[in-house]
């Protein structure tokens, strides 16, 4: 367990150093020379998956506090994914709105640094070092157009909220250290195990300030009140990246915490969290219906997509922690190409994120539109996409491990949730075009990115098993 | 093999959707018909293996591969083709095709875009359609289910410029979401409950325990909510209100998915199911008085509307209500006989009515109709068959299967039951010959719409070929579909009802010894086909004397009695009902409750309340930061403090 190799921490490497690689070139970039900023972080990903995939099965520990097993590799796949199609995305659009190449590619490349050390931290100091580093990074991209108001107000807003969680958190980490003289997660769950009959208050209220610090994150109800302005607020594929990257890599280290070194401590949590993942099922889902804004209707959407998570988490069975993982990918692949679609129909002058905006979208881009179909029926849930299967395992999940409440509330909330979706369908292809709102061209990376999601997103519900076994092994490496 | 028969009309959707632009009509018109013929040439060839193999033994399966694994639950996709699957894809793939050949000529007039999107949605519905009655799980039928729902809305909703076919696709979809809801409630339940969602092993395993007479258990609980899925989908009640609203969809449309195919997926589920419902008498009996029920209510609405769509799809809602108390009785292969007959003579009637309305250029209200048969006599030839069929009237299809419904319920001793359903057999042989004598008979009636009438009279031309073969087609089955299955009684042999029965029992369980039947048993059955004959011709008369030869008599009885009269016009005021309960409530709860109300004003409201308690004690705090993310940072304190909370004070 005392391996100091650096193994374990190659993933992170490789996207920091092209992170710093992006930087360093930004800044000996000669005035009006384009770079293939972009490029160069999709070399680094590239390097960082195949060094994710040679790890497999290795349990990789470094420095005691940073470890590669199959669970974090997982994600840290999903991660690189995720990463990997926002980079495409973005070379449209940051060529399109004029944004700042460099700072750019850099600081999704940091953010993605941050969350594959989210997934793979085993130290809960670590855990928040990842935060911070992600989160920052996260705040300066949300505002990253600078003459935009509305964009300078979610940055701040989410930038307060977070400050305002991250002392929870540390907080949580204080308590737990103060416990168990550790921060490393194998001796506190040492601890925690043997502590488990004590009925110690300050093991609850450490517990506490945790699952308020990652919930907020993933932003459930109530701690989610942010996360509609700054999706509304950040430019579109940023906000395709936040929704999808920071969930996860959030939610990886909420499970790996929760499900093993609060494992003994089930019986407090699992009806908070119970609660929580209702609630944000509910409020996710009832308010996105009221909703006339695309950005701000799949921001609700988001909200609830991570009450179905927080489902899989209180079913933490066999089915349920495996479903947690394929939920996650099927969920990050579908929404980032959802945000992607928006962000490629914007120009610089309009968004074009308004429900109105999509009216005969058919009619204008029959491929986009086709392809947006595709995501939304995937976030709906309907069959046969990868929606439709994340949402069978997570709702069978709790079914068998007898949440038979969370199982009502949740096919009820997805089936309410389809209406809004194919309110935008319906949109696209039953309204006719009011105006010649002439879309932009789409770069062939984008469109490339776009249809290997929407590819992905329907080999997902079709051919789910090997996906699915998959998953189930990586999480059989720690729980 | 089995998988192509779905795979034809998939590749038709994708073709058509990916280039039906650049297409002529011809060409994807062409395509469509060309993959529903080549699906049926495959269903034919499949049924003909499967007609080969020893009853009992009838099966053909084959497993695409596995769906979903993990643990010990596996799902394949299985499509398995057993008597009751041979029924349903002959029906679906027969008169499908025959209806897509109809659409060539009834949608001729849309541009070519909008041509090939009408058959991608038509292909894309029979994939789904076969789907649904191919699977040999309920996952995969729920896929079919689920498909063939949002095909059903896209099309209904085909006219998007009319607001209200917008808005009915609109009122389709959410109706429908409440049934699959339930749906898949009992699926979940169902896979739990028995680790398998096979329907095959459902069977087998639930064979094995004791019907749950007299207490309501397990199986009563996920068949009841796996019926109210079904109700959505066959639209009886409580859900039954979109079905009507639908007919704003193009009359093929209508034709295929809200009369023959889609809207019978539910009785041909508990048809797939009947093992698994008859171990659930209490769901069963429900299922009988709601299909009752929803057959007499629909019946009478039927009697007062002027659309001449309308009419049709209150009688649609009331023949399905007569399959559901079939599959109540038990009577599984009545009521499947039943949605076999009925698909033939309800997608004559629809296309009837589609000619109709083509040659009077829209027209759909049969106040203004009246002497068409001359001029349009295929029309009016093939639409008296179908009638006649529906209304029972001796020999035609819908006598046979109308009888066995009727003498099934008799013979379990549902008298009660019995009365509904005859009376309901009586009103619609008088709603449609009320519909055939004022389309057809009389005088036209045309001039007192506010087209002159001499342009259309002169415009007025029967159906165009592709039209006019579908109806000839369509109009021999309805006379000749129902002599498979001709009853004991009649000196027939029943073929159909034999046919069937192996799908209704456990797989390997042997038959249940026939009781044999008696010559009282045909005594009664022969004195109850000749009650239901009176029914069908006193109702044929009656609607005969009412509103061809005292039309006065008609405008009469409805002034005598003008509430009945405005609560049937108005059908029973359920949507106006369901608006207020339900509808209004939900909108203004999403609207103003949840978003504005909790989380913006009362998170708000509570947290300026916290928040100026903290701010009065240090004045200069106050205004420091936006309204909003000190209510923010409120809502998360708040959360806090409960978490918290609970810990320390529980």
């Amino acid at each position: 367990m005392f391996s100091s190799g650096i193994d374990a921490v190659v993933p992170m490497l490789c996207v920091t150093l092209a992170a710093l690689a992006v930087m360093g070139a930004e800044a000996f970039r000669a005035r009006g020379e384009q770079l293939p900023l972009g490029g160069l972080g999709v070399v680094g990903l590239v390097g960082a998956a195949i060094s994710a995939v040679l790890l497999w099965n290795r349990n990789a520990v470094s420095f005691g506090v940073v470890v590669a097993d199959n669970f974090g590799l997982f994600v840290t796949l999903v991660l690189l994914l995720v990463a990997l199609l926002t980079i495409m995305f973005s070379s449209t659009v940051v060529r399109r709105d004029g944004l700042p190449a460099g700072e750019y590619y850099a600081l999704v490349l940091f953010a993605t640094a941050g969350m594959i050390m989210m997934a793979t931290a085993n130290d809960l100091l670590v855990v928040f070092i990842a935060l911070e580093i992600l989160s920052i990074a996260v705040y300066v991209l949300t505002g990253i157009r600078r003459d935009d108001s509305r964009a300078i107000e979610a940055a701040f807003k989410y930038f307060l909220l977070g400050a305002f969680s991250s002392a929870f958190f540390l907080y949580g980490i204080a308590f737990t250290y103060g416990l168990a003289g550790s921060t490393r997660l194998d001796r506190v769950g040492t601890y925690m195990a043997a502590q488990s009959m004590s009925g110690n208050p300050l093991i609850l209220v450490a517990l506490g300030l945790l699952l308020v610090g990652f919930a907020f994150k993933i932003s459930a109800v109530p701690f989610h009140m942010w996360t509609p302005d700054a999706y509304e607020g950040a430019p579109a594929v940023v906000t395709g990246f936040m929704s999808t990257g920071v969930k996860a890599a959030a939610f990886a280290a909420f499970a790996r915490v929760f499900l093993s070194v609060f494992e003994p401590f089930s019986g407090e949590w699992a009806p908070l969290v119970w609660l929580l993942a209702a609630a944000t099922m509910i409020l996710g889902t009832v308010v996105g219906v009221a909703q006339s804004n695309l950005k701000r209707m799949l921001a609700y959407s988001s909200i609830a997509h991570g009450g179905y998570l927080l489902v899989g988490l209180v079913a933490a069975n066999q089915v349920g922690k495996a479903a947690i993982l394929f939920y996650l990918l099927a969920y990050a692949v579908t929404n980032l190409a959802a945000f992607g679609v928006i962000a490629l129909l914007g120009t610089r002058e309009a968004a074009n994120d308004e429900l109105r905006d999509y009216a005969g979208l058919w009619h204008t881009r029959p491929a986009l539109a086709a392809l947006m179909t595709v995501c939304l029926l995937s976030l709906g849930g309907l069959p046969p996409t990868a929606g439709f299967i994340g949402k069978w395992y997570i709702f069978s999940a709790a079914v068998s491990a007898g949440y038979y409440g969370l199982a009502v509330i949740g096919v009820l909330t997805s089936v309410v949730s389809v209406f809004f979706y194919l309110r935008v369908v319906v949109m696209m292809y039953m309204t006719d075009r009011p105006a010649a709102i002439a879309p932009p061209p789409v770069s062939a990376v984008a469109m490339a990115a776009l249809v290997a999601s929407i590819a992905a997103i329907i080999a997902l519900g079709i051919l789910p098993t090997p996906v699915l076994d998959f998953a189930a092994q990586s999480i059989a490496t720690i729980f | 093999m089995l998988a192509l028969i779905p795979l034809f009309p998939l590749l038709g959707f994708l073709v058509n959707a990916a280039l039906g632009r650049r297409l002529r009509k011809t060409a994807s018109g062409g395509l469509a018909c060309a993959v529903m013929v080549a699906s049926f040439v495959v269903a034919m060839l499949s049924v003909g293996e499967l007609a080969g193999m020893a009853e009992g033994a009838r099966v053909i399966e084959q497993t695409v591969y596995t769906w979903i694994a993990s643990g010990d639950v596996v799902l394949d996709l299985t499509f398995r083709l057993d008597p009751l699957a041979a029924v349903m894809i002959l029906v679906v793939t027969g008169i499908g095709a025959l209806i897509h050949i109809y659409s060539t000529a009834y949608m001729h007039e849309e541009t070519d875009g909008e041509y090939a999107r009408y058959f991608s949605y038509l292909n894309l519905f029979a994939a789904f359609m076969l789907v649904l009655v191919l699977g040999g799980n309920f996952l995969v039928l729920f896929v079919g289910w689920e498909g063939v729902g949002l095909c059903s809305y896209l099309l209904i909703g085909f006219w998007f410029t009319k607001t209200s076919a917008a808005d009915a696709g609109k009122k389709a979809f959410v109706v429908n979401r409440i049934g699959d809801y339930a749906f898949v409630l009992g699926m979940l339940f169902l896979l739990v409950r028995f680790g398998t969602l096979d329907f095959q092993r459902l069977a087998s395993v639930v064979a094995a325990l004791p019907p749950e007479a007299g207490a309501f258990g397990a199986i009563s609980v996920a068949t009841l909510l796996l019926f109210i899925g079904a109700t959505g989908k066959s639209a009886q009640i409580p859900l039954y209100t979109w079905l009507p609203d639908a007919m704003e969809g193009p009359t093929p449309v209508s034709a295929l998915i809200h009369a023959a195919t889609m809207v019978t997926a539910g009785v041909y589920m508990i048809g797939r199911n009947a093992v698994l419902f008859s171990h659930a008498p209490g769901t069963l009996l429900i299922v009988a008085i709601v299909g009752a029920v929803t057959a007499l209510m629909a019946g009478t609405i039927g009697l007062v509307q002027n659309d001449i769509k309308r009419v049709l799809a209150y009688s649609t809602v009331s023949q399905l209500g007569l399959m559901f108390l079939a599959m109540g009785m038990g009577a599984f292969g009545a009521g499947i006989f039943h949605l076999y007959t009925h698909a033939f003579f309800k997608a004559l009637l629809f296309l009837g009515s589609g000619a109709v309305i083509h040659a009077l250029h829209g027209e759909q209200d049969i106040r203004r109709m009246g002497g068409l048969k001359r001029l349009l006599p295929v029309t009016y030839w093939t639409f008296l068959i179908g009638s006649l069929a529906i209304a029972g009237v001796p020999f035609l299809s819908g006598f046979f299967s109308k009888d066995e419904i009727l003498y099934e319920t008799f013979a379990a001793g549902h008298w009660i039951l019995w009365t509904v359903a005859a009376v309901t057999s009586l009103l619609t042989a008088t709603y449609m010959f009320r519909l055939v004598c004022l389309t057809f008979h009389g005088e036209r009636r045309e001039a007192s719409s506010p087209a002159p009438s001499h342009a259309a009279a002169s415009h007025l031309h029967d159906a165009p070929p592709a039209m006019a073969l579908a109806l000839v087609v369509l109009a021999v089955g309805s006379a000749l579909a129902g002599y498979a299955g001709v009853p004991h009684a009649l000196g027939g042999t029943n073929p159909l009802g034999a046919w069937l029965a192996p799908s209704f029992r456990a797989p390997g369980a042997n038959p249940v010894a026939e009781l044999a039947e008696g010559s009282g048993a045909a005594g009664l059955e022969l004195t109850l086909m000749a009650v239901s004959s009176a029914i069908a011709i006193g109702g044929i008369a009656l609607a005969a004397t009412v509103w061809l030869r005292r039309r006065q008599l008609a405008d009469a009885v409805a002034a005598r009695v003008p509430g009945l009269y405005r609560l049937l016009l108005n059908k029973y005021y359920v949507d106006e009902l369901y608006d207020a309960a339900v509808v209004t409530p939900i909108r203004v709860g999403s609207a103003e409750g949840l978003w504005r109300g909790v989380d913006v004003a009362v998170i708000d409201g509570a947290v300026n309340g916290t928040a100026s308690l903290v701010a009065a004690g240090s004045g200069a705090l106050r205004r420091i930061q936006t309204g909003s993310v000190r209510a923010y940072a409120g809502s998360m304190f708040i959360g806090v403090v409960v978490i918290l909370g609970y810990y320390l004070w529980r």
